[in-house]
């Protein structure tokens, strides 16, 4: 019941600051999607009503965008970048690895709600590259030994 | 007396254990009792080197690096602080041949200053050329930055000046600037690095621009991916509007320009400044039908100047030192200079500020140092994931924007991403149609549906089901693309596609 509680109030409180500012959406979908780390379909009606706009608006406009998720991810996201320059540098093989070693395929999240797993196109780390992201955290020039000690740490 | 050692904070170094090493850094200074005032400086952009540690001596910079934490003791035992003998000692950093053959006009205190520091920004020459600029008539502002020649560094070259005028001499009581900082294509980090290491000129050059045409308000259009550049660039926005750099009555000019960040949700076609305009209203990032130009009719309606990071990180420097003494470096009709950036497959990868003019060969072998895997370079791919991918026999290509063109080649905003010859290229034709398709806003038909059909025929040619008939298929598909799709998403995935094919037609299982 809390937790509920909790969450209408991110969606409550995110609406009311933010929605008189000019394009409103995407800042308030951010700033759902930043406190409760995904935007539940119980928010739709409440934004489009907000905004004066339909459910399918703002539906759209979730769907349309890769980063934002309507399920909630798991306690670490991790984001494969799938560009050129780290293909260029062995990113196809890290990327089956990370694919094996947590046991998941992209847009997953492993049984126990450990790990999700994303796939992204660019973390402008091209210098550094193959390059992963976990949560907030870049990482360049990954191999699957670094992968498995980072992943080792945070728990897997 | 303390000393000042410099570790950098852009998220490339962070990538490569910079906090790491700053905070043994700070811990071991402790434990010696040394006093020290640690920067958490800009990137100087060799990112071999990083984390790069450099330590002010006298008047000089001396960089050691890379340097992981737990180099650190090891370093201080050496004599760091005095900028000692030691097998990561590199010497003075202005003097490593990498940085010294630059010619840096809009990085010139990136990695130099304290990103977030407004002391620090004006000390180094920072706001100059706002100060020039509100001396001026906003006629005057423009055609400094029409005479500099600079052209849209996101990639479309388009002159700067010329559409500032437009914007300037349409009526509107709302104009708004725009910063495209939805820098999604592969191999390109100057726009990160900027936001990172010089927020504040961006700020001044956004602020400029908005003084010149008559608007108040300006985004910052940031792509989620960049948490460190979020950060950077709130921080030096809060303290440029506590200066009064920003909002009302800006430095006693009578001038006003609110500026703010918006960030993008991760979706490639946003950096087409019709759908990001559209994202920036708050709805899906369809693109729009040009005309009406976005300088005419852009963000809700009203006049906008959208430029690229880098374009308007240069006009600092062109409204300080004036428009020639920018036109002055460069070739043909591609003046200044050009950050390119080096990634993939390459030893020294980084970023090289150069005028325009350099041959391609040179960057890659003089600055790039050749492969990273010590295997010969196959092939290039500039200007993004829809740039040409670039064979041995053209690298002598001047890096020129028209000289690029002629090869059916793009210089676009300079990103230049290596391969060695272990890279297949069917394989790498078949992902640039596999990401149109992942990344189209679905407006125009050839896009949405001729990225799909494309990988499919390339599943084919690759797996070798009427490879011959499939291959002229692939053609005539991009054919399609190239003539019909609405954006450069889809009219440009034919360039990787085509090249690839073009010059490497063993990958694909035909004869040349």
């Amino acid at each position: 019941m809390t937790e509920l509680n909790t969450q209408q109030q991110v969606i409550n409180t995110t609406i009311a600051s933010l929605k008189n500012q000019p394009g409103a959406l995407l800042p308030i979908l951010h700033g759902i999607q930043d406190g409760l780390g995904y935007i539940p379909a119980d928010a739709v009606p409440e934004i489009a009503k907000a905004l004066n706009l339909s459910r399918a608006e703002v539906h759209g406009v979730i769907s349309f965008y890769h980063y934002f998720r309507d399920t909630p991810p798991g306690k670490h996201t991790v984001h494969v970048c799938r560009a050129e320059s780290c293909q260029a540098m062995g990113g196809k093989q890290l990327e089956s690895h990370v694919k094996a070693k947590l046991g998941i395929d992209y847009h997953e999240t492993t049984a126990d709600g450990k790990f999700s797993l994303e796939p992204v196109y660019c973390l402008g780390n091209c210098a550094c590259s193959p390059a992963i992201q976990i949560d907030k955290d870049i990482h360049g020039r990954v191999s699957a030994q670094s992968f498995d000690a980072i992943i080792n740490e945070l728990g897997a | 007396m303390s000393i000042t050692i410099y570790v950098s904070a852009d998220s490339s170094a962070v990538s490569l254990g910079a906090d790491r090493t700053a905070k043994a850094i700070t811990e071991e200074a402790q434990k010696r009792g040394i006093e020290i005032n640690l920067v958490r400086n800009g990137s100087r952009g060799m990112y071999w080197l990083e984390p790069l540690v450099e330590v002010a001596v006298n008047s000089e910079r001396i960089a050691y690096g890379p340097v992981q934490a737990s180099d650190v003791a090891g370093l201080f035992d050496g004599g760091l602080v005095f900028g000692r003998k030691h097998p990561l000692l590199l010497g003075a950093t202005a003097e490593i041949p990498y940085f010294k053959k630059q010619q840096r006009l809009t990085f010139a205190r990136v990695g130099i200053t304290d990103p977030i520091s407004l002391e620090d920004y004006v000390a180094h020459d920072g706001y100059r050329g706002l100060e020039s600029a509100l001396k001026m008539s906003q006629a005057d502002v423009v055609k400094h930055v029409t005479d500099s020649g600079l052209r849209g560094r996101g990639g479309a070259a388009f002159p700067t000046g010329i559409k500032w005028n437009t914007v300037l001499n349409t009526p509107s009581e709302q104009k708004y600037i725009i910063c495209n900082a939805d820098e999604g294509d592969s191999g390109t980090f100057s726009d990160r690095m900027i936001m990172e290491g010089d927020p504040f000129v961006l700020i001044e050059g956004m602020t400029i621009a908005g003084i010149a045409v008559g608007a108040t308000q300006g985004y910052i259009y940031l792509r989620v991916e960049y948490p460190h550049a979020h950060i950077a660039l709130n921080a030096a926005i809060a303290k440029a509007y506590e200066a009064n750099y920003l909002g009302e009555n800006i430095q006693g000019s009578g001038k006003t320009f609110h500026l703010e960040v918006r960030l993008g949700a991760g979706a490639y076609v946003c950096g087409e400044e019709t759908s990001l305009m559209e994202s920036l209203e708050g709805k899906r990032g369809l693109v729009r039908f040009k005309p009406p130009l976005p300088a005419i009719s852009g963000l809700f309606g009203k006049p906008t100047v959208v430029n690229n990071v880098i374009s308007l990180a240069s006009v600092p420097v062109i409204l300080d030192k004036g428009g020639e003494y920018y036109r002055d470096f460069g070739m043909g009709r591609s003046r200044g200079t050009l950050p390119l950036q080096l990634a993939g497959n390459l030893k020294h990868t980084g970023l090289v500020e150069i005028a325009f003019g350099m041959t391609l060969r040179e960057l890659l072998y003089d600055f790039g140092g050749g492969s990273a895997s010590g295997r010969p370079i196959k092939a290039v791919q500039v200007g993004g994931p829809l740039g040409a991918f670039v064979p041995e026999s053209q690298f002598d290509t001047p890096l020129d924007y028209e000289a690029f063109a002629a090869n059916w080649t793009v210089l676009g905003h300079g990103g230049v991403v290596a391969f060695d010859d272990t890279a297949n290229m069917a394989e790498m034709a078949r992902y640039a149609m596999e990401f149109c398709a992942a990344e189209s806003c679905g407006k125009c038909t050839p896009c949405r549906i001729g990225s799909t059909r494309g990988y499919e025929v390339m599943d084919d040619i690759i797996n070798n089901v009427d490879r011959e008939k499939n291959i002229v298929l692939l053609r005539s598909l991009c054919d399609t693309l190239l003539n019909g799709s609405l954006c450069a998403l889809g009219g440009m995935t034919p360039y990787p596609v085509l090249s690839a094919l073009n010059h490497f037609p063993a990958d694909f299982g035909v004869d040349a």
